[in-house]
């Protein structure tokens, strides 16, 4: 994404857009950013863990405590509903407000980040390992575009009246759900806040949200903006805390009248079950995949190789649409692979403060054991290991950009969700083949082919089974087109007009009148 | 109109004060931002070198003098607005979110100046103070800020056809496009003229009245500071059978949308038929029925009605101009209708606790006196008012009719003053057909607390508006446009955008379609 964004920053004229960067005016960013806000944040107000129970937030550059931070748990949660509630009642200034207010406080929300972009960067990157280039210069703008495009909703989520027949009038009307549980991961815990706020907010919601204990921090500075701009207490409420606790806790309320969760397929499996064991809460998943990367041999080499590495190295592999399994066609396969590993092996891994640095470490102990054990099995299962695969740092979390030659559908590296800098380059022959095999898998988030041939596009981009497809690019996103997956890969989309949808009743109201006229 | 915020009022007011003291009104009138033409982002004098009086219409004085756009004028802002809209151009290869950013900015920009403003508008037009600062301007704010959010949410549609094909459509601007308002909302049309436009990609010439050239030229400035790029707002301050004229008239404008009467209005439809087939939307006339039962909230239908027709010192296309009241309570109504109009104070629009201001002008003053002539001459009851107030200025007394009958001139024809008609009517279906009986279908209103009536009624009436037990609710997402000779296409809301768009259908040969 980096890439896209710095590539089409350039032609651009100037002073357009305050989220716009060149990688040359990123400032030198403060490696030690002080954290201001560790606490949980209900009802507009910091408060302690009923529990007084805390965790320590971990710099995975480092393996170092950042600091404690007030661990949520069951009676948070409990106390924080009963406040987004109060805050949802009938009559009350957030059910009354003008629908255009909401925007605008949406849009002051965009504002007040924007301003303290340099600092988010930095809380971003110490708390999660992301490049500082790329929080500075990609996430921390996607969050103020994604809120900035919510907020122009806000007064434009229309209902309709409709034609029915008989002697009545009939209108709809698009009103919020209720009490939103949202839960979130941690490989962009700022953006993936906006993402699930945004919505939630623009159609009227009020919103519980726990964030992962990876990495709290940004998001707990996001609830400060968030009663500085002036939303009423109790409309956006942050729980920092653990899925077993906290989050089951949200996903088997039985006030709370949504719940939206990004992360693994696993918890969505439990997500969905919590729902149907408590009060039949509506469910939006975003979860993992296994996205298929199809390069034909038309393709530009140069963009194709380039792309691809984008796609599954960006953002440390951490990404639910990692492009993990890179199709080559046959012909081109040997010098596909020669420059991509040429690419990996240039690849900057290192301090992620440090402005040249192009990959940072993995989240915590846990997913780089994770990684590991994938490269492992990879090795083990007869896939060529064509460079990387092992640990790039004495200490954190780092791992070097791996790739694997040689890799057949039935590898678990394969068919896994690595979740990490591992990529896995195959071999194929015929356009119905690679769809087929790119198909043959549960999961079904994104997609992408490289081709100049347009039948070759049409027929790629209609016969995958996922949410995304991207054609001759990677990791595309804008805060306009909808996101999501197909399969186990989720339930319903987020972002664009499509995003509103689920953050939204629709109630019919049905009129008797005297005679009716066209 | 509906500003309902006390709060602010009692703030307004003690911002006239300050405003008032006469260093500040020099410093007001000292910081006319624009007086010239306004093209390609830069300020030119006239190509024939003329000039044309502003005045303040409240005293009559000479506010400034202000560059002409003639025809030359025209063909120098069009060339620019279409290298501005050229493919490649820097607006044309521009995100959408950024031209939402660029419509967002203008309206900081606005907010951050509403008081000069205010104060500007007040001063050209002769509308009320505290009225431009809360309803114009705070209008003006909304609709840009609307228009921002929309820019990204112009959605094509991917189609599916039979036949191996794909087909999807994209939603483009129109190209260039000019537009013409009024001076009665000055400031205000701008703003619904341009945001749409704009947030559509489109290039704008747009022609202020002659009258009120000098909030449109202060906006200028703040296109252009906002960071739009040059030649896509393009400013002329003209008349219409010259400035006016040649827009309508050029053969490379792809669009016109006027703001005016309904005689003009016609005049525009056939230059663009003369000429390029350009397309056309207009916001003219109205002669709007307001239909007041006898079941309703007498006193707030009493007071809705007044302030229907005397905001803006009657000077709204959306006046309602024809009061339609149900027998059991006409006299009622009538009587306090008639003590309502005598208790308004007319003076200075600056001035803290004046309702009415001044006419536009000459021109309109001697057209609204003859019509209330005309009303007594033709046997309407004159309630009160009906003539000129305070001599040898462009002011007129709040005017009630009562008795007034279908075929009465002032029933008939838009009087755009302070003269309120009021009609009796028995029956709901005698109602709806004599409140139809009219060549305009602008806006209605209705005031009943029966349900079955207001259904029946707003259903029936040929009326691009009709407010129940409310007039004069306007909102930037709420569609404004007139059935019948009021004109042609909507303005504001999301039906706007069509208006400023043209739909691509492209279809692709593929080798096998799948669902």
């Amino acid at each position: 994404m980096l890439r896209v964004v710095l590539s089409r920053t350039f032609p651009r004229i100037s002073g357009i857009s305050n989220c716009q960067y060149s990688a040359a005016a990123i400032p030198v960013p403060s490696a030690q950013p002080e954290v201001h806000y560790n606490k949980l944040f209900i009802n507009n107000e910091w408060q302690d863990a009923v529990s007084k129970r805390s965790f320590p937030t971990i710099n995975p550059a480092t393996g170092e405590v950042i600091c404690q931070v007030a661990e949520a748990d069951k009676a948070d949660v409990d106390k924080a509903v009963k406040a987004a509630r109060e805050a949802f009642r009938f009559g009350s200034p957030w059910r009354r407000m003008d629908a255009s207010d909401r925007g605008l406080l949406l849009s002051r929300l965009a504002d007040a980040i924007e301003r303290d972009t340099a600092y988010l960067a930095e809380l971003e990157t110490l708390d999660n390992g992301k490049p500082y280039a790329v929080s500075y210069s990609v996430d921390v703008p996607m969050v103020v575009k994604c809120l900035r495009y919510c907020a122009g909703w806000a007064d434009k989520w229309e209902g309709k009246t409709i034609p029915i027949d008989g002697d009545f009038f009939c209108y709809t009307r698009h009103e919020p759900i209720g009490v939103c549980g949202q839960i979130i991961p941690w490989n962009f815990p700022l953006l993936m806040q906006a993402w699930k706020l945004g919505p939630a907010l623009a159609t009227g919601n009020t919103v519980v949200m726990k964030v992962a204990e990876q990495t709290p921090l940004t998001a707990l500075y996001v609830a400060s903006l968030i009663k500085e701009v002036g939303f009423p207490p109790g409309v956006v409420n942050i729980l920092p805390g653990m899925g077993p606790s906290a989050g089951s806790a949200i996903a088997s309320h039985m006030d709370v009248d949504k719940v939206a969760f990004t992360g693994s397929t696993e918890v969505g499996h439990l997500i969905q079950q919590a729902s149907g064991s408590s009060n039949l809460k509506k469910v939006t998943l975003e979860l993992g995949g296994k996205s298929p990367n199809i390069i034909m041999s038309d393709a530009n080499m140069a963009e194709a190789v380039e792309q691809s590495h984008f796609a599954l190295f960006f953002n440390q592999g951490q990404c639910c649409c990692a492009g993990s399994r890179t199709y080559v066609q046959d012909t081109i396969y040997d010098e596909f692979m020669e420059r991509s590993v040429e690419r990996a092996k240039s690849r900057v891994v290192g301090d992620p403060f440090n402005m040249k640095t192009e990959q940072g470490p993995q989240v915590d102990e846990e997913q780089f054991k994770k990684i590991l054990g994938y490269i492992s099995s990879g090795k083990r299962e007869g896939a060529k290991l064509m460079c990387g695969g092992g640990v790039a740092a004495d200490r954190g979390y780092f791992i070097q950009p791996t790739i694997f030659g040689d890799v057949q559908d039935g590898m678990t590296i394969a068919r896994e969700e690595i979740f990490g800098p591992v990529m896995q380059i195959l071999k194929f022959k015929t356009l119905e083949e690679v769809v087929e095999r790119a198909n043959d898998t549960k999961y079904g988030l994104a997609a992408a082919v490289f081709t100049k041939d347009i039948d070759k596009a049409h027929y790629i981009s209609s016969g995958i089974r996922a949410g995304t497809v991207w054609i001759n690019c990677y990791n595309v996103f804008g805060a306009q087109a909808p996101f999501g997956g197909y399969k186990y890969s989720g339930n319903g989309r987020e972002l664009g007009e499509y995003g509103l949808d689920n953050y939204t009743e629709v109630k019919t109201v049905t009129i008797k009148v005297p005679q009716k006229n066209s | 109109c509906s500003f309902r915020d006390i709060a602010l009022m009692s703030l307004a007011f003690s911002l006239v004060r300050f405003l008032l003291t006469p260093s500040v009104l020099l410093l007001c009138l000292s910081v006319i931002w624009g007086d010239q033409i306004f093209i390609d982002n830069e300020w030119h004098e006239s190509c024939s070198g003329r000039k044309m009086p502003v005045h303040n219409p409240a005293t009559g004085d000479l506010l400034c003098e202000v560059e002409e756009a003639d025809t030359e004028d025209v063909d120098k802002a069009v060339q620019s607005a279409r290298a501005a809209f050229q493919l490649g151009s820097p607006w044309r290869c521009m995100d959408a979110s950024d031209r939402g950013l660029l419509l967002n900015r203008l309206a900081d920009l606005v907010e951050r100046d509403r008081l000069r403003l205010a104060t500007l508008e007040a001063l050209d037009s002769g509308k009320i103070f505290l009225m431009a600062y809360f309803v114009d301007l705070m209008a003006t704010v909304k609709t840009l800020r609307y228009y921002g959010g929309w820019a990204d949410k112009i959605q094509g549609k991917t189609i599916p056809v039979d036949g191996e094909y794909f087909t999807y459509t994209r939603h483009e601007p129109i190209g260039v496009c000019g537009q013409i308002i009024p001076w009665n909302f000055p400031v205000m049309m701008f703003a619904w003229k341009i945001a749409p436009a704009l947030c559509c990609g489109n290039t704008v010439i747009i022609k202020p009245a002659e009258q009120t050239p000098l909030t449109a030229l202060h906006m200028a400035c703040l296109i252009k500071e906002a960071g739009f790029p040059p030649g896509v707002v393009n400013v002329l301050p003209g008349y219409g059978p010259t400035a006016g004229s040649a827009i309508a008239h050029h053969m490379d404008i792809d669009k016109i949308a006027f703001t005016g009467s309904t005689a003009v209005g016609k005049l525009i439809q056939k230059a663009a038929g003369d000429s390029n087939l350009k397309r056309v939307t207009l916001e003219l006339g109205g002669k709007n029925p307001n239909i007041v039962f006898a079941d309703c909230d007498l006193e707030y239908a009493v007071e809705q009605a007044h302030s229907g027709l005397f905001f803006n010192q009657g000077q709204c296309c959306l006046a309602g101009s024809r009061v339609f009241v149900e027998d059991s309570i006409y006299e009622e109504f009538v009587c306090r209708s008639a003590e309502k109009a005598r208790n308004k104070v007319l003076g200075n629009p600056l001035v803290p606790g004046v309702d009415q201001g001044p006419q536009i002008d000459q021109k309109q003053f001697d057209k609204i006196l003859e019509l209330i002539e005309s009303g007594k001459k033709e046997g309407a009851t004159l309630e009160c008012g009906g003539g000129p107030w305070n001599r040898n200025s462009l002011f007129i007394q709040p005017t009630v009719f009562s008795n007034v009958t279908d075929d009465m001139r002032i029933a008939r024809e838009e009087i755009f003053g302070p003269v309120q008609q009021i009609m009796r009517f028995r029956s709901v279906n005698e109602v709806i057909q004599r409140a139809n009986a009219t060549h305009y279908g602008l806006a209605a209103g209705v005031f009943t607390n029966d349900i079955d009536k207001a259904l029946t009624v707003s259903s029936a009436l040929q009326a691009g508006m009709v407010w129940v037990n409310c007039y004069n609710a306007m909102s930037t997402q709420c569609p404004f446009g007139g059935f019948k000779m009021s004109g042609n296409g909507r303005e504001l809301g999301e039906y706007a955008l069509q208006e400023y768009t043209e739909v691509k259908a492209v279809t692709i040969k593929i080798s096998q379609k799948n669902s």
